[in-house]
């Protein structure tokens, strides 16, 4: 049987091709940390790690996924303690009602990587990738939060900077 | 969703045997086939699934740069290559989308994706690009986002590509292939079809066809500027979009090429304009008759009147940039002669 690697546990792929990535997380596996906020690529709220790579998991056939790592917000944490970018979320309050922050962490986590290995945006002025708040929420795009938490969650990614 | 069968190759061998037909759908990043799939505008027999084919690569050939069907968005866009030597295209990608999604788009997949008309998107309404025929509901309703340039009375709709305005100022070409191993080579411009009385039928691209690669010849060089105009600063398709590539010799236009997007059922390329410009010496009047004779063929539809102006306030600007920065590099250069 074909299966997938979420947050390090081997799971089957469903047999039904039309299962998104996000209903075989959310639905037939339990983990409903993932939300299914439009369901069409829109809100980022199923922000996932699709082999270290954010993606829309709404607009992901589970049937593609065949010996790929997908990791989830809830695989973020190590051992009990909350990833550094959890941690900064909480300390810089970047969240009200929480429903787009497993999209947002996934988002910010994946971001980490993508400013490390120096990837330009729309906003990158010149061949080196500079960390700037402007950065941040171009890059951010794609996570819409309805409570406007944006100020505090620009800070909590801006104090990983670099790290 | 409505019920489909999966099939996967992994070679195109594998899929010559699959015999693609046109009843079925290719899949590779689903960006925009499983939306439309999901909204019941796509309704496949069988869906083929692509993504691991072998047009991964980006390649440097003697003529210019060979890009895979495959390449993801953000692979290109981050391309050191594309950076320095075809920069429009860098920009042009990294103003489309989001990470998200340009994690997973591929190049063949931009180049195919649908437009955003609402009313193609709205099944309860007529449209010609869904049911041939039917009659268009744009014409004559909300017109904000439709096209100025092409249109005909069957279809208003635009492109929603930043991709493809920078690849159709670049003269990409499209090569394809199919099940007997034939291979096609076509120029972007004549891959896309005018909407006319079929708007489904949106590119030339045959039934059982594939796109295998986008090449694109040597760096025209000069400067090269995308600048996209849209209701939000991010994450928001082109009202107007503009790809510039300028090169002077001196006070003289030696190379300009201009396409449009979120203008028109394909990338606009703007060959009036690039026709009254090349070979003269660059002016203000000049350019602004060279955008007029482009706009003098526009036509708008009452809620998107306001592009035209738009438009060439836009390509005013992106003209006006490209050339204070060709002048400034040349000017750098003889300071470096010069040894100042």
């Amino acid at each position: 049987m074909p299966s997938l690697t979420l947050n390090g546990e081997s799971r089957q792929l469903p047999d039904d091709p039309r299962v998104t990535l996000l209903d075989l997380v959310r639905f037939e596996i339990g983990l409903t940390g993932t939300k299914k906020g439009c369901d069409h690529g829109q809100c980022g709220a199923c922000t996932v790690l699709l082999d270290g790579r954010r993606v829309n998991a709404c607009l992901v056939l589970a049937c593609q996924c065949a010996d790929q790592q997908v990791t989830t917000v809830e695989g973020l944490s190590k051992d009990g303690e909350l990833h550094p970018v959890q941690q900064a979320f909480v300390r810089h309050d970047g969240f009200q009602c929480g429903y787009c922050t497993p999209g947002q962490l996934c988002s910010a986590v994946a971001m980490l990587d993508e400013m490390a290995r120096q990837e330009p945006s729309v906003v990158t002025q010149g061949d080196t990738v500079v960390w700037s708040r402007e950065e941040i929420s171009e890059r951010m795009s794609g996570n819409l939060c309805r409570c406007g938490a944006y100020p505090n969650i620009v800070s909590a990614i801006e104090e990983l900077a670099g790290k | 969703m409505k019920p489909f069968t999966y099939e996967s190759a992994d070679s195109a061998d594998a899929l010559a045997e699959l015999e693609p037909g046109a009843s079925d759908r290719y899949l590779a990043g689903g960006t925009n086939l499983v939306d439309l799939m999901k909204h019941e505008i796509e309704q496949p027999a069988r869906l083929l699934d692509i993504s691991r084919l072998e047009y991964n690569d980006i390649d440097q050939t003697q003529a210019g740069l060979r890009i895979g069907a495959l390449v993801t968005n953000t692979a290109l866009a981050s391309d050191r290559r594309v950076r320095a030597d075809w920069s429009v295209l860098s920009q042009a990608l990294l103003s489309g989308a989001t990470v998200q999604l340009r994690n997973r788009a591929t190049t063949a997949g931009n180049l195919l994706q649908r437009t955003r008309c609402y009313y193609f998107y709205d099944t309860a309404r007529p449209c010609n690009k869904r049911n041939p025929g039917e009659g268009c509901s744009a014409v004559g309703g909300f017109t904000r986002i439709h096209a100025i340039f092409g249109a005909s009375d069957s279809c208003i709709a635009t492109h929603p590509s930043d991709m493809a305005v920078a690849m159709m100022a670049l003269d990409a070409e499209v090569i394809t292939l199919n099940s007997a191993g034939d291979s096609r080579r076509l120029g972007l411009d004549e891959f896309y079809k005018a909407p006319g009385d079929r708007p489904d039928i949106e590119s030339e691209l045959r039934s059982g066809e594939w796109i295998t690669h986008v090449e694109l010849p040597s760096s025209p060089g000069g400067t090269q500027i995308y600048r996209k105009v849209r209701d939000r600063s991010s994450y928001a398709f082109a009202l107007v979009s503009v790809a510039c590539v300028l090169r002077m010799e001196g006070d003289r236009i030696a190379d300009i090429r201009l396409a449009l997007g979120g203008v028109a059922h394909k990338p606009w390329r703007a060959r009036k304009a690039e026709a009254a410009m090349k070979g003269e010496v660059a002016s203000e009047a000049l350019f602004e008759s060279a955008v007029n004779a482009e706009l003098d063929m526009a036509r708008s539809y009452g809620g998107n009147d306001f592009k035209i102006p738009l438009a060439r306030r836009t390509l005013l600007a992106v003209l006006r940039d490209a050339e204070s920065a060709c002048r400034r590099s040349a000017n750098k250069a003889n300071d470096i002669e010069q040894g100042s």
